[in-house]
């Protein structure tokens, strides 16, 4: 159970929160310009869903995930990003004799793509497609859920979204299908709801939907998110079992996220966020933050003739 | 403008990767192909078996004539299928043409893992105790831990033998040959055999199997008994029996399963559970001796699993034997230096695995939701079985040596486990954390090690070109448990010196079976 939670959270903790040019935002960074910066996350949780049944484990006690991550975004031009997130993990259960796991878990790489915006009454539309892939670059086992810091899969996601902004007030709508690979245990056999003979587990694919509204201007977003991520088949845990990678493992989270530009540096900024989850199954009802500062290099040759204080 | 077009290649081109990758498993216990056996065995029927008191304890009769039109009905039933067979029933047929042994082998590794979940606790923090009598009922019947499911390995396979001794001995004695040979326009649809088809043995498997898991598994009746229907049928449409073949083996499977039922309610299994205030004389025991007992490390605290195992009726040696000979000696003392020297190796395990360590760990754990350690055995016997090509009396035969094999150590190794009342690494170090659940019983000796010696030890007599390969398997599962830090080092190998005595005595059984 843990596990799972440990991996969700690691998962969508990416996917839903972190720097304001990211893969579930609206926002495109400038041709030429690179963000980058380290964040760092944390989420527990005491109470976990097997199957539909909420409940505590007192040989547990509250899992707890830190992360530590980088992540970056290049503006290849306007309308075209390329992203990168990589993050350390580390789970820890504050009860009970299971060892906690820590290793670097999955390589993300996007491709952000804006091919539409344009004026629409008193504000504008633009419509973004993102496609991304993820992978892991260590050798983190998936199969000690919910200690695991990670699923293991290869996952490719096909992303597409809707950002909708008026003065200084904007919505934000998108949904993703996660295309996820099969994975690898280290025994030969395993039970889901019946034996199978092999080291390969069938890994369902998954859906997310995302939504966000606030306020977005110059040097300030504050927004809050909804996220759902719905896991297209896998089973439940049975009474008292441990999580396995293929559960059904489905999430509805509420958030709230920010971005603030330091007025001194523009190029450089704070974010955060706080996150909390409101619905499961076979997931644990994580609760956590993210904290993450961010540094905006221009790499433009008009930007590189200027003086390092040009603004942006 | 370059990469716009690239970024089009790459999400035009993505479906398509998306599709072209198939997540369909390829399980290796679906490619087993239709058993050919490299000899009949036909005086099987003269092997010793185990609770029988002779191949006709329970008669057979003889078969009708083949002339009779009561046959040729039958062979006329067997026409009519194959006259109409759906890609279902060629499938049935498939799949249980690999061996009558094998597959319920498999489907009785698959009601253990289903069924090895410990109890969730009671609101008052004490654990409920399944009941055979309400199965369905939570926490449902049987809690599938590793002894009972070495029992209930153990008692499918011995009983499974005998029947087949019982069956080879009135196959040679009627020598019914198979409907195919009777009638040359039945179409066969698996291997012929020279084998006598009367009783067949694939219902003789089937009637006995599941007359057995019924009692080890009695909340699983109806997907036991639609396996057994599946079984007669596939061996009907395949023209591999007919209806008199099938109806004699499963009624005499049936009547053998009995005797080893009688034998089960009788092995003092039932009472092993015990309860606390058995615990407490154990704990109260370990104490006058001078040591550091055992202490659940679950919160509620759980009772010590099946804590009078190790006085139930073993298969190969009497209880006698088995204290004086086979018992280990006492594990170093918990003051002791060696004590401490072993403890913190498993600390330093515990906090520096590997990740090839942590994978042995993980390929040994046969935890929760697995067919513990004496099925992942069965499994590694089967695969290797396969190939050998045994007759079906001598799958029957190996496969209740090693799992004969397997209860002893069970039951030795229980037996050491409360007589010594050891304290688990975590319990002495509390910083020491495992790599896979801590087991809930006392930690000397080590249940891996045990089961794996003794499996390894007549596995390695029954295909000796695997001896080295089998023993080299038991040292891995038995440091398995030492990384995984449940375990010290002279759990491990005290462990694998009883498995292996355990072994020697399945090995004895082997040489005198009448089947070498």
């Amino acid at each position: 159970m843990k596990k799972l939670l440990a991996a969700l959270c690691a998962v969508l903790t990416i996917s839903i929160t972190a720097l304001s040019q990211t893969d579930i935002d609206g926002i495109m960074m400038e041709k030429n310009a690179f963000c980058i910066g380290p964040m760092f996350g944390y989420s527990s949780w005491k109470n976990y869903w097997e199957g539909t049944l909420k409940r505590e484990n007192l040989n547990l006690g509250t899992l707890s995930t830190q992360m530590y991550s980088v992540m970056g975004n290049y503006g290849i031009t306007n309308k075209l990003n390329v992203l990168f997130g990589l993050p350390y993990v580390k789970t820890k259960a504050s009860a009970g004799q299971l060892n906690g796991q820590e290793g670097v878990q999955d390589l993300s790489l996007w491709v952000k793509w804006k091919p539409f915006s344009k004026k629409i009454g008193s504000g504008r539309l633009s419509l973004i497609a993102i496609g991304g892939y993820s992978f892991p670059i260590s050798d983190y086992t998936a199969d000690f859920l919910p200690m695991s810091i990670g699923l293991e899969s290869k996952n490719l996601s096909l992303r597409g979204m809707a950002d909708y902004q008026r003065g200084s007030w904007f919505g934000t709508i998108s949904g993703t299908y996660v295309r996820r690979s099969n994975i690898e245990l280290d025994r030969t056999s395993y039970y889901t709801t019946e034996m199978h003979y092999t080291n390969e587990v069938k890994m369902p694919d998954a859906a997310s939907f995302n939504i966000r509204a606030g306020y977005r201007d110059k040097g300030l977003i504050a927004e809050a998110v909804f996220d759902h991520w719905n896991t297209l088949g896998g089973f439940d845990i049975t009474r008292n079992n441990m999580p396995f990678p293929s559960n059904e493992m489905d999430m509805s989270r509420i958030g709230f996220n920010f971005k603030y530009d330091m007025p001194f540096l523009p190029q450089l900024s704070l974010t955060g966020n706080v996150m909390t989850t409101i619905g499961g199954r076979n997931v644990g009802q994580a609760t956590g933050f993210n904290v993450g500062v961010f540094y905006v290099i221009d790499f433009s040759k008009k930007k590189k003739s200027d003086s390092d204080k040009s603004k942006k | 403008m370059i990469n716009m077009k690239k970024l089009y290649i790459l999400l035009l081109s993505t479906p398509l990767i998306i599709n072209s990758c198939s997540k369909d498993l390829t399980e290796t216990n679906m490619q087993f192909a239709a058993l050919q056996p490299t000899s009949l065995d036909i005086n099987a029927g003269t092997w010793k078996p185990i609770l029988l008191t002779g191949p006709t304890e329970f008669p057979v009769a003889a078969p009708i004539a083949v002339t009779t039109p009561d046959y040729i009905a039958q062979i006329n039933e067997i026409k009519t299928w194959q006259a109409d067979l759906t890609k279902d029933e060629k499938a049935i047929v498939n799949y249980w043409s690999a061996g009558a042994v094998l597959r319920w082998n498999e489907i009785l590794r698959q009601l253990v893992a289903k069924h090895n979940l410990p109890p969730y606790q009671n609101p008052d923090g004490t654990y409920p105790v399944p009941n055979a009598n309400n199965p369905l009922a939570y926490p449902q019947f049987p809690f599938a831990n590793p002894p009972y499911a070495s029992r209930a390995y153990a008692y499918v396979a011995a009983a499974q033998y005998d029947a087949l001794v019982a069956a080879w001995y009135y196959k040679k004695l009627y020598n019914r040959p198979a409907p195919y040979v009777t009638d040359a326009t039945v179409n066969v649809l698996v291997p012929k055999s020279d084998l006598p088809s009367y009783p067949s043995e694939d219902a003789v498997v089937a009637g006995v199997v599941g007359e057995m898991m019924k009692l080890l598994f009695p909340g699983d009746q109806d997907f036991i008994q639609q396996k057994v229907e599946e079984h007669k049928k596939a061996r009907l449409i395949a023209g591999a029996n007919v209806r008199s073949d099938l109806d004699a083996g499963e009624a005499l499977g049936k009547a053998v399963a009995q005797k080893f039922i009688t034998r089960a309610r009788g092995d003092r299994a039932g009472t092993a559970g015990g309860s606390l205030a058995i615990q407490s004389l154990f704990e109260q025991d370990c104490i006058a001796r001078g040591e550091i007992p055992w202490y659940s490390q679950e919160n509620p605290k759980r009772p010590g699993m099946l804590m009078l195992f190790g006085r139930v009726k073993t298969w190969l040696f009497d209880s006698i034997t088995m204290v004086t000979t086979i018992r280990p000696p006492a594990p170093p003392s918990t003051s002791s230096q060696k004590f401490k020297d072993e403890l913190e190796e498993i600390r330093h395990f515990s906090t520096s695995i590997t990740p090839e360590q942590r994978a042995i760990a993980h390929f040994w754990a046969d935890g929760i939701s697995t067919p513990t350690p004496p099925g992942h055995w069965n499994a590694i016997a089967a695969e290797d079985f396969v190939k050998q090509n045994f007759s079906e009396v001598r799958w029957a035969r190996n496969m209740a040596l090693l799992n004969m094999a397997m209860m002893d150590a069970a039951i030795v190794c229980w037996d050491a486990k409360y007589v010594y009342f050891n304290p688990r690494p975590p319990q002495m170090n509390n910083t020491i954390k495992t790599v896979t659940g801590l087991p809930n019983f006392p930690s000397y000796t080590s249940g891996h090690s045990t089961f794996s010696a003794a499996a390894a030890t007549i596995l390695g007599h029954i295909i000796p070109s695997n001896a080295t390969k089998y023993t080299e398997m038991a040292k891995e599962a038995s440091l398995s448990r030492m990384y995984a830090a449940i375990h010290y080092r002279s759990d491990c190998e005290k462990g694998l010196e009883s498995g292996n005595k355990v072994g020697e005595y399945a090995k004895a059984r082997a040489r005198t079976d009448g089947a070498e």
